[in-house]
Parts: structure tokens; sequence; C-alpha cells
């Protein structure tokens, strides 16, 4: 049982909650998840770690109510409980001084980019953020990312704030501009697909963070199976970040879909 | 350490009072089984196990043999003539604590042990071309009686676990189950302070997750764990060693010795075209989704593919115990695929039997070599390879060989993959300096089960790489007795 200090809604649906996980909070590195429960019968779900307080004994995790089980967790309040949380699991981040880093996070994506941005920030990067999603009000973190990275570009499909198109225009402007050394994209994998498309176009080296139908979380049940340079393997032991260039996305995306 | 010795005068008056002949005139008990019609349709439990009066009737079979070769074959070394005497002379709660004594989980073994392969297949009685004595539902009747009567009183327990402050030694147990359960009993036994790390949010492991309550109750093992729990082990959920903790916290926390039997966590694929198919999955995630997280009862969330047309892919026990599953959960056609033929199957012999009472097909000597699917990815059908039985191989069984050309397709909407389980990465790729074989298990050695980490010892499929419920609970016993020789000695 992990208790919820604190609960603050980004929009309707994208809900930033402060659970009590001391030990987590204490081993998790960026990159790195945890399964959530809620309620005795309640299903597994995997979440990214967005940031930790090893003073405190917490970790902040966003999440977005897409189906039954994350409405159940949104719904909860300061006080309740989250049945179970484990972790850090998977595999941390990668960081270190490359040059130039391109952070590109769309939706709720960007709740696990953050701590991505910061590492590469500490590593001495310049780190240029693009923040995507359909509308204004979608638009999270960016007060969060904003000490971190030398440039903020914001993406709406709307233009309702920042520049209207797609997160792929945000990191095309900058690749045209300048040089970069690494592009990060987390988000929906059909966003990271096109990113991943467009920077293999540049020749730009891109990480991906995938974010599978998982059960245990822990290597035992091979539903976060996906094909990296032709080979299966776990996103939640062998990842969750990988080389995008190398991901097959389409089997991917039609594996997120086999319980709709 | 025995209680119910062989010389004790009841037990020679038990052996006087009918002749062998007498006791080999009685034919084996049977065990009462729900019927197949009645129990696809639930996951109540098939073996309703056998009555007392059935039980004493069994036991009077045994003819206590002067050198009990039973007790040879039993991985555990259990006194099995000792407790089957015991409910000869309607001595139940007895021969549970002959029971209780060297297996944590009499309970789970008397279900789940392939007794046909160990205890039983030494029995005298094969020499006189007769049915073994029925050791595994006598040890599950004795442990269930116990269980029942809530006596749960530790017979023949050393001196020091009744010590209220016991050695007062911290020992850390990596994973919960079987082999970490017989561990953490034993040293919690012999005075230790036993705390079992758990990475799923249940206690039990493989009995929980993987071994279906039609086979095994999950009720049957919380009651073991609450009988540990009695004993002062602490067991904490959600806790992932490598991950939460690392080797060095645990040694921080002031755990003096660490058995890891984290388990063979990582299911095989074939690595065939259409394997990543929606609706083709390993048997791990099937019966975890099941077991563990309820998917297809009412209230609960996990999901689960249901087929009309189900394949497993293999011959052993966890593919009998996921074809059976498919059955209870609406397949009509529910199919094994296995490369070899009967005679190899590595699964148990009654579980065959109730597969085909529970109208399984066998498609033997067969093996896929694709799965095709829609145009939404969604398996539809697998195309199999006819198989011919050639030249034994390393295991001694005979090696399958494809037939050139004698490729079928058949219609099928859900494939569980149940060809074996590599051991889970997680503790050797975590713990600095522990030797690890190439296939990834954890090096020991064999009579201590220590590793090339002096705190740590580990036992199970993390050592074996896939094998039974009472081999691991073996090296749970091993690790246990030598890690408390070195502990009192350093002590």
């Amino acid at each position: 049982m992990n208790k919820i200090l604190s609960k603050e809604h980004f929009s309707q649906n994208v809900v930033k909650f402060v659970v009590e996980a001391p030990m987590i909070a204490k081993s998790r590195r960026p990159g790195h998840f945890v399964i959530v429960r809620c309620g005795e019968h309640g299903e597994r779900i995997p979440l990214t770690i967005t940031d930790a307080d090893v003073d405190k004994g917490t970790i902040t995790l966003v999440i977005q109510a897409v189906g039954e089980s994350t409405k159940k967790m949104c719904a909860l309040e300061p006080g309740e409980y989250f049945t179970d949380v484990v972790g850090p699991l998977g595999q941390a981040t990668h960081i270190e001084k490359v040059g130039t880093v391109v952070c590109c996070g769309g939706g709720v994506g960007v709740a696990p980019l953050l701590p991505i941005v910061k590492a590469m920030k500490e590593a001495g990067n310049r780190v240029i953020t693009v923040l995507a999603a359909r509308t204004k009000d979608l638009i999270i973190l960016e007060s969060e990312v904003r000490p971190y990275s030398d440039e903020v570009i914001i993406m709406t499909d709307d233009g309702s704030y920042g520049k209207k198109g797609l997160v792929t225009n945000g990191v095309e402007e900058v690749i045209l501009r300048e040089k970069v050394d690494l592009v990060v994209t987390i988000g929906p994998a059909i966003m990271m697909k096109f990113v991943s498309l467009l920077t293999k176009k540049y020749e730009v080296p891109t990480m991906c963070s995938l974010n599978t139908i998982m059960v245990d979380g822990t290597g035992m049940c091979g539903a976060c199976r996906v094909t990296v340079d032709g080979k299966t393997k776990f996103v939640c032991i062998d990842g969750p970040e990988f080389d995008a260039h190398k991901v097959d996305f389409d089997e991917m995306l039609m594996r997120l879909r086999s319980y709709n | 350490m025995t209680i119910s010795p062989r010389e004790a005068a009841w037990r020679e008056d038990l052996r006087k009072a009918h002749s062998a002949k007498e006791r080999a005139a009685i034919p084996r008990v049977k065990m009462p089984e729900l019927d197949p019609a009645y129990r696809i349709t639930c996951n109540e439990e098939v073996n309703q196990g056998i009555s007392a009066e059935q039980a004493v009737l069994e036991a009077t079979r045994c003819m206590d043999c002067p050198n009990p070769t039973c007790v040879t074959g039993c991985p555990v070394g259990i006194n099995i003539p000792g407790f089957i005497k015991e409910i000869e002379r309607g001595e139940f709660l007895e021969a549970a604590a002959v029971l209780k004594e060297t297996s944590a989980l009499p309970a789970v073994c008397g279900r789940v042990c392939p007794q046909e392969k160990q205890c039983e297949s030494k029995c005298i009685y094969h020499k006189m071309k007769k049915e073994p004595v029925a050791i595994g539902y006598l040890e599950r009747f004795a442990a269930d009686t116990a269980r029942l009567s809530s006596q749960t009183t530790i017979v023949g327990t050393p001196a020091r676990a009744n010590d209220a402050s016991g050695t007062g030694i911290k020992v850390a147990v990596v994973g919960s189950g079987p082999a970490g359960l017989s561990f953490a009993g034993d040293m919690a036994k012999r005075g230790y302070k036993v705390t079992v790390f758990e990475a799923l949010h249940e206690i039990g492991g493989v009995l929980k997750y993987g071994i279906p309550e039609f086979r095994l109750p999950n009720s049957i093992v919380d009651e073991e764990i609450d009988a540990l729990r009695d004993l002062g082990v602490e067991f904490v959920k959600d806790c992932v060693v490598g991950k939460t903790l690392s080797y060095d916290q645990l040694l921080e926390m002031g755990f003096k010795g660490i058995f890891v039997a984290s388990g063979a966590g990582l299911p095989r694929f074939m690595n065939i075209p259409g394997e990543n198919l929606i609706g083709v999955m390993s048997s791990n995630e099937y019966l975890t989704r099941i077991n563990l997280m309820g998917a297809g009862r009412p209230g609960w969330d996990t999901p689960v593919l249901r087929g009309k047309h189900v394949a497993i892919i293999g011959g052993g026990n966890t593919a009998m115990d996921s074809v059976r599953t498919a059955r209870r959960m609406g397949a009509e056609r529910a199919m094994i695929v296995y490369r070899r033929s009967e005679a190899e199957m590595p699964a148990r012999v009654e579980e065959i039997k109730h597969a085909k009472e529970e109208g399984v097909e066998f498609l033997n000597l067969y093996n896929p070599v694709e799965y095709l699917g829609d145009e939404k990815g969604r398996v539809t059908a697998m195309r199999l390879q006819r198989m011919e039985l050639g030249e034994p191989d390393a295991s001694g069984r005979r090696s399958p060989v494809p037939v050139e050309g004698a490729i079928e397709e058949v219609p099928v909407d859900l494939v569980i993959v149940s060809v074996g389980v590599s051991p889970n990465p997680l503790i050797p790729n975590t713990f600095a300096g522990l030797d690890v074989s190439r296939r990834g298990t954890i090096v020991v050695d064999e009579a201590t089960m220590q590793s090339s980490l002096p705190e740590l010892y580990a036992g199970g499929d993390i050592v074996r790489g896939g094998a039974t419920v009472i081999l691991a609970m073996g090296d749970g016993r091993r690790a246990a007795a030598a890690m408390d020789e070195k502990l009192s000695v350093s002590d």
C-alpha cells in the first residue's frame, strides 16, 4: 500500500500524483518505471517515474485516464492508497555528454521525458525540448522542463499555443538549423514512429522509450515483446529504451491493440 | 530427529497385524475426481482427496520395508513409511507432523509432485508387478487432515526454534516460490529471523501464478504460508531484489545470509514467423493473467484473450495446465501440439489423463513452423510440420525429425507457447561478482548451494533452469542446512 500525498490535475484526464515509496525513490534512475495496481482485483499498469525525492521518500507519477484501470487511479485522492507500487523496473537511461540533445515528448509522454531532460542537462548537454499536444490545455510540465532546457519549442495541432504543427515539425526545424547529436522521443507509439522516420532521414541517432502492454514487468510474461533490429526483445527488462531506428513500430502498434 | 521410528513398539505391532500377502491383496485406492463434463465448467479442484477409511486401507498396503526404497526416490527424503504407518494406526495428525519434519509444504507436494517418477517409482510393489502404494494421495490426506483440524503445531522442531529469542541472525530470501518457502521454513525452525522478498503482489511464486486452481487451490498455498508466518517468517511483497533493493543494501540491512530462489522467470519462444501476432503468448502470460490476476472472473480488471480454437505448444506440465485452463475458458477445440510422441512427454501421467478426459486433442509429432494472421494482426492459423522419431538425443529421448514436405495448416485463434523457461536474469545481472553459467543460471556448490558470493546461496529454477516444485524444495532444505552450519560457526 502506497499513500498518495498530493494530486494535481494537468488537464481533465491527466493527473500528477506524489506517492510514498521510499525504497523506490532511493533506487530509481531516469528511465525507470514502476508497476502500479489499484484495488485488490486491479490490473498491473506500467508507469514511468517522472520524478523522485529521496529525502521525502516519494516518487511522482503522471497518469492519463485512458482505460478502466487508469480511470480508477485518476479518481484516487490524497490520503488514499495505491494497492501496490513495485519498482524501479527496466534499464535506466544511458546518460552522457554528447553535445546537443533534442528531447521531444507528446501528450503524457512528457512526464517520463522530464527526468531525462534534467539528466541530459546535468551531464552538460545543450538540451532543446519540444513539447507537443493536440491543444494548449494538454501541454504539460512546461515550467518543469524550462529550467533544464536551453530552448523549449511548443507545438500544438490546432495552433492554440506555440507553433501550429506536429512534434515532427518542431524537431525538423531544429535539425535543419543546427547539428543535433541525439534525439530522445517519448510519447504515443505513432508519434515515436514518425519522429523515428524523420530522424532516420537525417541520420540523427534517436532513442525512444516504449510503453507496451505488461503484466509482471520483470521478464516473466513476455506480453511486452517488441522486435528490435529483427530480434524479439522484452521492453520490461531489455528496455524500456531502445534505438528508435531499429524498433518495428508497426508491430508494436498492432500489439498495443491486443485487447481493444 | 526421527519421530515415528521403525523400532517403535506400536510399529512392530502394526507390522504383525497383517501378513504381507494380506497387504498385497488390497487394491490401490482410486482418487475420487470431479466429473470431466462438470469440471471444465469451473475452476474447482479436480482431485477430491481420499476419505479416512480409504487412507487407512491404502496405508495398510504399505509393507513398512526394513530398507524403504521409496525414501530414496524423494528429493527431500521424507520419512515415508513413518507417516504412512501413523495413518494406518489412525494418528493422522502425527502423520502430518512426520511430513512437516522434512517438507515445508506437504499439502502442496501431495498435489503437484510427480510421485510416479519419484517415491512411488521405487515402491517394492513394482517388483511384485503390482501398483505402488499411493504415497502422494496419503501425503495429501495427512496434510489436509492437519490443515482442516487447524492443529498446526510443529512437532519435532529443533529446540532452538522454541526459544523465543532464537539465534536472532537475520537471513533474507529472494522469491516466495517453493524453494524460498522451504528454505524459510527450515531456517525459521532453526531460530533465524527470516524475511522473504517477493517481486509480485502475492506470496507463493509459481504456486500462485503458475499452477491453476483446479490442480492446486490458492487457499492451500495461503494456509502453508500462514503456517510459516506463525513460525515468525516475515514476507515483503512488491520488492524486486536487484532493483528495489541492491545486494549491498541487503547486507547493510544486517542480513548475514541471502538465499536466492528467484525462479525461471523468462519464457522461451521459438523465433518462428508470426510469433508476435496478437493471440500468440507465453504460457506464463496466459496462466498469470488467469491465476494471479483473476482474468475472466467477474469484477477483476485484467483482460485475457479467449480462443475458440486454442493450441498449446509443448508437452510439459505447464502445457497441460494451459490447455486445461483453455477448456475452462470456453475453448471448443483445445489442442496440445508436441513435437515428439506421448511416450516422451515430460508432463505427469495424471495431467495427460485429466487433459484427455476433458476433451483435449493431442497433435503429437507436430511442430509449428509459422503462424498466420489477418489484416489486424490476429493469429488465424498455424502451419505445422509433421515429425517422426529418429535416434535418441542427449536427453535419452528419441529426437524428432521433420518429415520433408509434410506441412499442414490448422485454424487457431489463440496459441500458447509453452516450450520452457530461462532463468530470470534480474539477479545475475545486478549482483556483481556472482558466477553465472552460460545458460544464465547461478552457479552453486551442489552440496551446499553456496554461490561464488560467500553470503549468497541459491536454489530452485534459478540454479536448475526449470525443474519441479519438490526439487526446488530440496534445494531450499540443503541451502538452509549449509547456511545454518556456516552461520552458527561464525556466530
